[in-house]
């Protein structure tokens, strides 16, 4: 049977050879999108991309549009920063994204600078993809040499530029406000907000600034070349276009996998995805990576694999879509040590500054760490779920919840797995 | 002196900021690449070419994971053993890489070649197990691969 073919629009492109080059890139369309932008006014630019309802892909979901809608125009210096800093367990789309075709950024990136009449684009990269960004480097260079950058862009009058900068490896920097922190010089620690990044002393250098991910800006071009409404014709009403997934763990073709929204979660595992290594059985996915909460599944045939994947279907199934950084799970795993790992990887990437955050993951590690080598004492889980929910909504950025969250759904998901290693007293 | 030696690029840097404190991460990228480490001469000139002051610069350096604060060997190995590489094996091929060289995690080998560590999740969990070393990944490695490649970066050091 032949493969079912799906839209792309991220990777529409992907078999043309050399794409990633300027006079490739320029002879599919390229730089198109941005001179059709050119010729509307800023604000006509926000409204087509507020319709076409696209949401940030890097995990929240909020209308991309809504965001850029947000900054004063009265206000004389406005920054955009690309969030390029793809920390999350099992996420590895942005990197292939930036690599295979990264004028598609630098064109949606440039496109929302025109919407909101932004000075300079920042690209912030995690500092471990250092070949990823000298790569970017040199095809910003090309687009400043064919006219896309600088000076009086294209005689429109408006003048951008556009700097890569590397980060250092801190997960939290992927966190809109550290990452505006680090950008500026300094501990990437969230900020107190309000004022948040749009409005006049929240954003970088206290400017209004956009904060987008990668994959939501390269969308952009295609929206503004082929419309909204075309836009919305893919996906689902609530979740529209395409999405990445990041497809990890046991499973035969692990890799990323461009499908609209509304493909089921067992059409990506099972089709795309060649099923679970080795004939086995699926036990859990965790659909964001590390900071979402995990999904059962009692095997191949449970009937919930074959749930849409949407944000709002994930909702339903007491998770979230997030990142759609799904790391598969068979059922050799042993989930009390699934979530020791996720939480040693949050106790590692904690940035101090909160003290539930900083002292919950802690704990919740100590305690972890008994479970997993058999001296747990009687009312540890109970104790986990005490500090983890004592850190729910306590701190100033998501990963709190994030540490919380994992943790929480994985013995409430898979108590038996707990249960196999406390002591009779539990 | 990295002022001198790096002037074209340290003005390149500058740039592309409105603060010179923006510029604090990329030199300290600069300076590990001169001293191999942040060494205390590197946080001072670092210090001194974004005119901040040495506290501030190490609180940066301390602060992420990238810049070392103490001398590595002339491969610095970083094995990401995070969960999605761990459930493709990455765990069993840490410790064979650790026992070939005979260093425990964070030890570097007798002859200051091989550093060896492990990280949180790389962004390459699709290509377990994977490394990076001195910042350069290396992909859907097995042990055959990994000798191969111990090999190749000794010729290189001529050791």
């Amino acid at each position: 049977m032949a493969e079912k073919q799906y839209p792309n629009i991220i990777y529409r492109e992907k078999d043309v050879p050399d794409i990633r080059r300027y006079e490739v890139y320029a002879a599919h369309d390229g730089y198109a999108a941005f001179k059709k932008a050119l010729g509307m006014e800023p604000k006509a630019v926000i409204e087509e991309v507020k319709a076409s309802n696209l949401r940030g892909r890097g995990g929240a979901g909020f209308s991309a549009g809504m965001k850029w809608s947000f900054i004063p125009q009265s206000e004389p210096v406005k920054y955009v920063v690309v969030n390029a800093d793809e920390s999350e367990t099992g996420t590895f789309k942005d990197r292939q994204i930036m690599e295979n075709n990264p004028h598609q950024l630098i064109e949606g990136a440039l496109i929302c600078a025109w919407a909101i009449q932004a000075k300079a684009v920042y690209i912030y990269l995690r500092g471990e993809y250092m070949d990823v960004a000298a790569q970017l480097d040199a095809r910003i260079a090309e687009a400043y040499a064919n006219g896309w950058l600088g000076e009086n862009i294209q005689g429109s009058g408006w003048s951008c530029d556009m700097f890569t900068h590397l980060g250092a490896g801190a997960y939290i920097c992927g966190e809109e406000s550290a990452l505006l922190e680090s950008l500026e010089g300094k501990l990437g620690q969230p900020r107190v907000r309000p004022p948040f990044p749009a409005q006049k002393g929240g954003g970088l250098y206290g400017e209004p600034t956009v904060v987008n991910n990668v994959e939501t800006l390269a969308n952009v071009p295609w929206i503004m070349r082929n419309g909204a409404a075309e836009y919305k014709k893919i996906g689902t009403e609530g979740s529209t276009g395409t999405k990445v997934f990041c497809l990890s763990g046991h499973v035969a073709k692990p890799g990323n996998y461009e499908l609209p929204f509304g493909v089921t979660i067992r059409a990506l595992i099972y089709e795309l995805g060649g099923g679970i290594s080795g004939g086995r059985q699926i036990k859990g996915l965790l659909p964001s990576g590390g900071s979402g909460p995990v999904i059962r599944f009692d095997g191949n045939d449970d009937p919930r694999l074959d749930t849409p994947m949407t944000y709002e279907d994930f909702q339903k199934l007491g998770s979230i879509l997030g990142s759609a950084s799904f790391i598969v799970m068979d059922e050799t795993v042993d989930m009390a040590w699934v979530a020791s790992r996720i939480t040693k990887f949050f106790k590692h990437e904690s940035c101090g500054k909160c003290t539930p955050c900083r002292e919950g993951t802690y704990w919740l590690d100590k305690t972890l760490d008994r479970i997993m080598d058999g001296t747990a004492r009687p009312g540890d889980v109970d104790l986990i779920n005490n500090v983890a929910r004592n850190m729910q909504g306590m701190t100033l950025c998501a990963l709190g919840d994030f540490a919380a969250n994992p943790i929480l759904h994985t013995i409430k998901n898979f108590p038996e797995d707990f249960k196999a290693r406390m002591g009779a007293g539990d | 002196m990295l002022a001198e030696k790096y002037a074209d690029r340290i003005q390149k840097v500058f740039a592309k900021y409105p603060d010179k404190r923006s510029a604090v991460m990329p030199m300290l990228y600069i300076a590990q690449e001169e001293y191999g480490w942040v060494s205390p001469d590197g946080l001072r000139e670092v210090a001194e070419i974004c005119e901040l002051d040495p506290t501030q610069v190490k609180s940066i350096a301390g602060f992420y994971t990238m810049y070392s604060e103490h001398p590595k060997g002339k491969y610095w190995l970083q094995v990401c053993t995070d969960l999605a590489c761990a459930l493709r094996g990455a765990d069993e091929f840490y410790g064979q890489l650790k026992e070939t060289l005979g260093v425990d995690d964070g030890g570097t080998t007798a002859d200051g070649m091989f550093t060896v560590e492990h990280v949180m999740c790389l962004g390459a969990c699709d290509r377990a197990p994977m490394l990076q070393c001195n910042f350069h990944f290396h992909e859907n490695l097995d042990m055959d691969k990994m000798n191969a490649l111990i090999a190749q970066w000794r010729a290189e050091a001529g050791k």
